[in-house]
């Protein structure tokens, strides 16, 4: 018998589709014919192992879902448990050779903490080179899928740079680079609808090269639970990573991976990343398989190939919680879990495009 | 209605992968396996990981049908994520004595072979998904995982006609079955 045929029948007979005699003469066959019926019994052990794996993914997904919203609500903690814990854990066992180590390190800290100031260079970024796009003769208010915008704000008047920046907030939180900041007076955000917003500076840090940005235009409606969450510990060298940006005037979607644990000249809040990103993709996030933030694009070596540095997300932590003692009255409510784990990537993307914006501004 | 016949519905709505049963699970057991995976050298993000595990435990012996509580689901999640941490603590060699909760435990090493078992299982359907190619893939995830009709499908993937979406189906079956049976016949 043909085996398509047969894997036809053997499903349709699982299903209960087929008609009584239909059935009773497929059984006929496998009576008959020891190679048919094996070859039914791996069918259905088959269909049966297949079935078994979709009912487990779909409920991981759910377990996933749950845990993000559950999480979310405070229910079950993160962060700041798991810190202390394993801050206790890794001191417990550490405990004698860090009081061994930390008498020797001390006497040679203090002798080599002159040679290093004696000698160390002032750093140069010559090699770096930041991926905000120059954007002054070729801009025009991009409407995707033929809709047209249905925002009041008009386009920014002839907006001559253009990056990317996420939401960390629904209620209209971005994170973007400092030096898209620096360059603009006037911040515009656009989503991937075509529609703008206008937005404010709230924080700003030169040093890690990120800024968190406010879209302060009422036409802007909170868009809620994000889709992601904000990795905060660090992640492992070789993992799969993909980003999304504008580097055009539509959403650009780019894959790749984490190829070292420190950034420029050694910088170690910063990651080094191998993807294929372009002027405009500043700002954008960088996210992993399990669709967790774990970084910033920020900028690439102008010299070598495809070195691109991002930030990493952690210091977004520590951007909020600056931010906060600054200016109490902004609050910033972080998405506990991801729920994107095991979703197939275009799924992933299609769940995350809205919430990362086009920022422009002169 | 007795909590004997509450937590037999809570393991039917589980089967059924219902939210508000996964949910209700979470908040009434979760701090209590956090709380013994913190004491015992861990952190909330392994407390998560444990606690899925379990969690898929629960379900895998709830689509099995033949499940017999014999003991509070309380006291059965505790013992499988106790089993389980205790377990992963020995591979990251970071064993210790444990410490208890003063929880009451019961015997659940048959469950975790079997759940062992389990995993091997889909990571072995993983695998033979991840090496058919594409677009057998996709075609196969369409049908099987997300159930999508073969209309749609034929649609999505631009085929002319649902029928002959299905015998590309049935033919990426073929590829599946081989590779899947591969694996297994190297005692994998």
């Amino acid at each position: 018998m043909d085996e398509l045929l047969l894997i036809e029948a053997v499903e349709r007979y699982m299903k209960g589709e087929m008609s009584p005699k239909e059935k009773t003469f497929f059984e006929e066959i496998r009576k008959n014919n020891p190679s048919v019926d094996q070859m039914v019994v791996e069918h259905t052990f088959l269909l049966h192992e297949l079935d078994k794996h979709a009912d487990i993914k779909a409920y991981k997904h759910s377990l996933n879902e749950v845990e993000a919203k559950l999480a979310d609500a405070g229910l079950i903690s993160r962060s700041q448990l798991k810190g202390k814990a394993k801050v206790v854990f890794l001191w417990k066992k550490y405990k004698r050779s860090i009081t061994v180590a930390a008498s020797i390190a001390g006497i040679i800290s203090i002798a080599t903490a002159g040679l290093i100031v004696a000698y160390t260079k002032k750093v140069t970024d010559s090699n770096k080179e930041d991926l905000v796009a120059y954007i002054k003769q070729t801009v025009r208010p991009t409407v995707q899928s033929g809709q047209p915008s249905k925002t009041t704000i008009p386009a920014p008047p002839a907006p001559e740079y253009r990056a990317t920046g996420f939401l960390i907030d629904g209620k209209g939180f971005i994170v973007t680079n400092a030096h898209v900041v620096n360059r603009m007076k006037t911040i515009y955000v656009q989503n991937n609808k075509g529609e703008y917003f206008t937005a404010i500076s709230v924080y700003n840090d030169r040093n890690a090269d990120l800024a968190i940005l406010k879209i302060n235009d009422t036409a802007f409606k909170s868009m809620g639970h994000l889709p992601y969450s904000i990795k905060k510990t660090n992640s492992d060298l070789g993992e799969q990573i993909f980003t999304l940006g504008y580097p055009r005037n539509i959403i650009v979607y780019s894959q790749g991976y984490l190829s070292a644990k420190s950034g420029n000249e050694g910088d170690s809040t910063a990651y080094q990343i191998s993807v294929s990103v372009n002027p405009g993709n500043s700002g954008g996030p960088v996210l992993n398989s399990n669709g967790e933030v774990i970084g910033i694009i920020t900028s690439k070596n102008r010299t070598a190939d495809g070195v691109v540095f991002a930030a990493k997300s952690k210091n977004i932590y520590k951007l909020i919680e600056a931010l906060e003692k600054s200016d109490t009255t902004s609050k910033i409510k972080l998405t506990g879990g991801t729920g994107l784990k095991g979703l197939e990537r275009q799924q992933q993307v299609k769940k995350i495009e809205e919430f990362v914006f086009m920022v422009v501004g002169n | 209605m007795n909590s004997f016949e509450q937590e037999r519905q809570l393991l039917d709505g589980l089967a059924q992968n219902d939210r508000e049963v996964i949910e209700a699970i979470y908040r009434d057991n979760y701090p209590m396996v956090q709380a013994f995976i913190l004491n015992n050298n861990g952190n909330t993000d392994e407390a998560r990981d444990i606690f899925q595990e379990t969690m898929i435990v629960l379900f895998e012996k709830a689509v099995s049908g033949n499940f017999e509580l014999n003991c509070q689901l309380k006291t059965y999640i505790y013992s499988v994520c106790r089993r389980l941490w205790l377990k992963r603590l020995q591979q990251l060699q970071r064993y210790h004595n444990p410490v208890e909760n003063g929880e009451e435990t019961v015997s659940v090493e048959e469950e975790l072979e079997v759940h062992e078992k389990h995993n091997t299982d889909f990571s072995m359907m993983e695998n033979a998904l991840a090496r058919i190619g594409e677009p057998c893939k996709s075609l196969l995830d369409a049908y099987y995982i997300q159930k999508k009709s073969m209309q749609d499908i034929a649609a999505d993937f631009g085929y002319t006609n649902a029928d002959n979406a299905k015998t590309q189906k049935y033919k990426c079956l073929v590829r599946l079955k081989k590779l899947f049976f591969a694996q297994y016949k190297n005692g994998k």
